[in-house]
């Protein structure tokens, strides 16, 4: 990568960095961006709006490209709470560990740990792609809407509760299932979706030792016969 | 919101580091707690059969010799006295009891911060970067600090609502979070004969532990048996003479960092808090699981 700007946040407030790449012009060729010093500082390219690479050298804190559309934000360490959140495209590839609510209410994109992601991965996530090379903890795709959540090693405690139409595949081990989130059958339009999307991760792991999860739909379909369950 | 961050050291030479280390861990977790802020630190011991006991006065005048003098008198010994903005340190004989109902009983106004060999506990309103330089904590030194930076929601902000709390000797507690059941909880606990000082959430879980500690429990059962007991939020820092714990409640929604090398380990509410320690670069780096006890001590403290 060509870095046509290098920004120290040792020296640049965050401020500063996330206001020069807002006033990026989209037609303008941006070869890249790299950010030093980020010692876990907030809100790092978050809102960006045009197809730039940003790349990160160091532990980013929470929201770390929050609101994502069509740039390109690569995190060389670990992220805290909420990398990704609510992005609507492009792709954030965090190559250590992430924080709770990882892509939380993400609509689209790509989001990539290479780590594990903690609590909550993808909570309320509706269209984005999330593939966790790692495990994922507790309550990942609580009310997940839309999309795909990828885990490659194990899923904490209550994966998918109170899920929507979200996809979950889970390579390793799930703690337990949330409320009205079930295994199903991997048919071959499942295929379709995970093997792409293991490939652009760089992921070597085979799609046939992954399982399926999603909405067994009893929840959100009020059923009267259930109302002493509630 | 609040913050907290603990530092253990895991070697004696290290020790004159640990002011300067853990202040800058302090005042970087200013954000999330502008309202004030404490720390308990564990330095030198007391003599044999002595023990410090820090107090405060809210009038920054006030003339502790009175207090050395009282305690003089009553208790026929000679305490040494040194004084930190507020705050007092005394050294006195280990009748802790007996010192805490005299001082109760004839300086009401006078809070009892902390009583133990080792632990030393100060706090004060105020922005977290005042109340280090009004304690001069980059100077001092010792084995292992832990410090909060408050926000207030559940009680109001005052000296004695700011963490740490301690209610058992060389114990302190420091906590993010907030307790759902604590008034239930503080009625059972005063049943069992534990005091209570203020209507802060926190000092009901210190309560706890003190009160399962001085039932036999080791550090870890007392801990284990606070998952059971304790509901609602928090992540805890716990210091004890000579270690430290943490934990997370089961569902973990207040955030917890720790960084572990052959020098330290740390515990932050947020990376940042980490970020300048030296080796943080090679540090190991992890989240601390939900429910899962965490802790660390030292055999070589003096």
């Amino acid at each position: 990568m060509m870095f046509t700007q290098t920004v120290d946040l040792a020296k640049a407030s965050v401020r500063s960095l996330n206001e020069r790449l807002h006033a990026l012009e989209p037609e303008r060729d941006e070869e890249g961006w790299r950010v030093l010093n980020p010692k876990g500082a907030h809100a790092i390219a978050c809102g960006l709006r045009v197809p730039v690479t940003v790349e990160i050298e160091g532990h980013a804190g929470y929201y770390c490209a929050g609101m994502n559309q069509k740039a390109t934000v690569i995190v060389h360490g670990n992220v805290g709470t909420g990398v990704a959140e609510n992005m609507m495209s492009g792709l954030v590839h965090v190559n250590g560990n992430a924080s709770q609510s990882a892509g939380a209410t993400g609509h689209g994109g790509l989001l990539i740990v290479e780590g594990d992601a903690s609590a909550r991965c993808g909570i309320s996530m509706k269209g984005i792609d999330i593939v966790v090379k790692g495990s994922a903890g507790h309550m990942s795709a609580f009310m997940a809407q839309a999309g795909n959540l990828v885990i490659c090693g194990d899923a904490g405690d209550a994966l998918g509760d109170s899920i929507y139409e979200a996809q979950l595949f889970v390579r390793g081990t799930v703690s337990s299932l949330g409320t009205d989130c079930v295994e199903k059958e991997m048919r071959p339009e499942h295929y379709h979706i995970l093997e792409p999307l293991l490939k652009r991760s760089g992921c070597a792991a085979n799609p046939s030792e992954f399982r399926r999860y999603g909405s067994a739909r009893k929840l959100y379909h009020f059923q009267i016969d259930h109302a002493a369950s509630y | 919101m609040c913050g907290i961050v603990g530092l253990f050291l895991k070697k004696r030479a290290l020790e004159p580091e640990l002011g300067a280390w853990f202040s800058e861990m302090l005042i970087c977790m200013s954000s999330r707690g502008p309202d004030s802020a404490g720390f308990a630190i564990y330095g030198e011991s007391a003599p044999s059969g002595k023990v410090k006991l820090v107090l405060q006065h809210p009038d920054l005048k006030f003339d502790w010799s009175v207090i050395a003098h009282a305690l003089g008198r009553e208790f026929r010994e000679k305490p040494t006295v040194e004084v930190s903005s507020s705050h007092a340190r005394f050294v006195v004989n280990e009748d802790l009891q007996a010192i805490r109902e005299f001082l109760r009983r004839n300086f009401p106004e006078v809070r009892i911060m902390s009583a133990g060999r080792r632990i030393e506990i100060m706090k004060e309103t105020g922005r977290p970067e005042s109340v280090v330089e009004r304690f001069s904590v980059r100077k001092i030194s010792g084995s292992h600090a832990i410090g909060h930076t408050r926000m207030a929601t559940e009680s109001a902000v005052t000296t004695e609502g700011s963490h740490p709390f301690s209610t058992g000797v060389d114990l302190c507690l420091v906590h993010n979070g907030s307790l759902s059941n604590h008034n239930r909880l503080r009625q059972k606990l005063f049943r069992e004969g534990v005091k209570f000082y203020t209507e802060n959430d926190t000092e009901v879980a210190a309560g706890y532990f003190a009160w399962k500690l001085e039932q036999g429990a080791t550090l870890k059962e007392a801990l284990a048996s606070g998952l059971k007991d304790l509901d609602g939020f928090y992540t805890f820092t716990i210091g004890t003479e000579n270690g430290f714990a943490v934990l997370r409640d089961p569902i973990a929604c207040k955030p917890a960092v720790l960084a572990e090398t052959d020098n330290y380990v740390a515990m932050a509410s947020e990376y940042r808090s980490l970020a300048n320690l030296p080796g943080i670069e090679s540090a190991h780096l992890w989240e601390p699981e939900p429910a899962v006890i965490y802790n660390w001590s030292r055999t070589d403290v003096r």
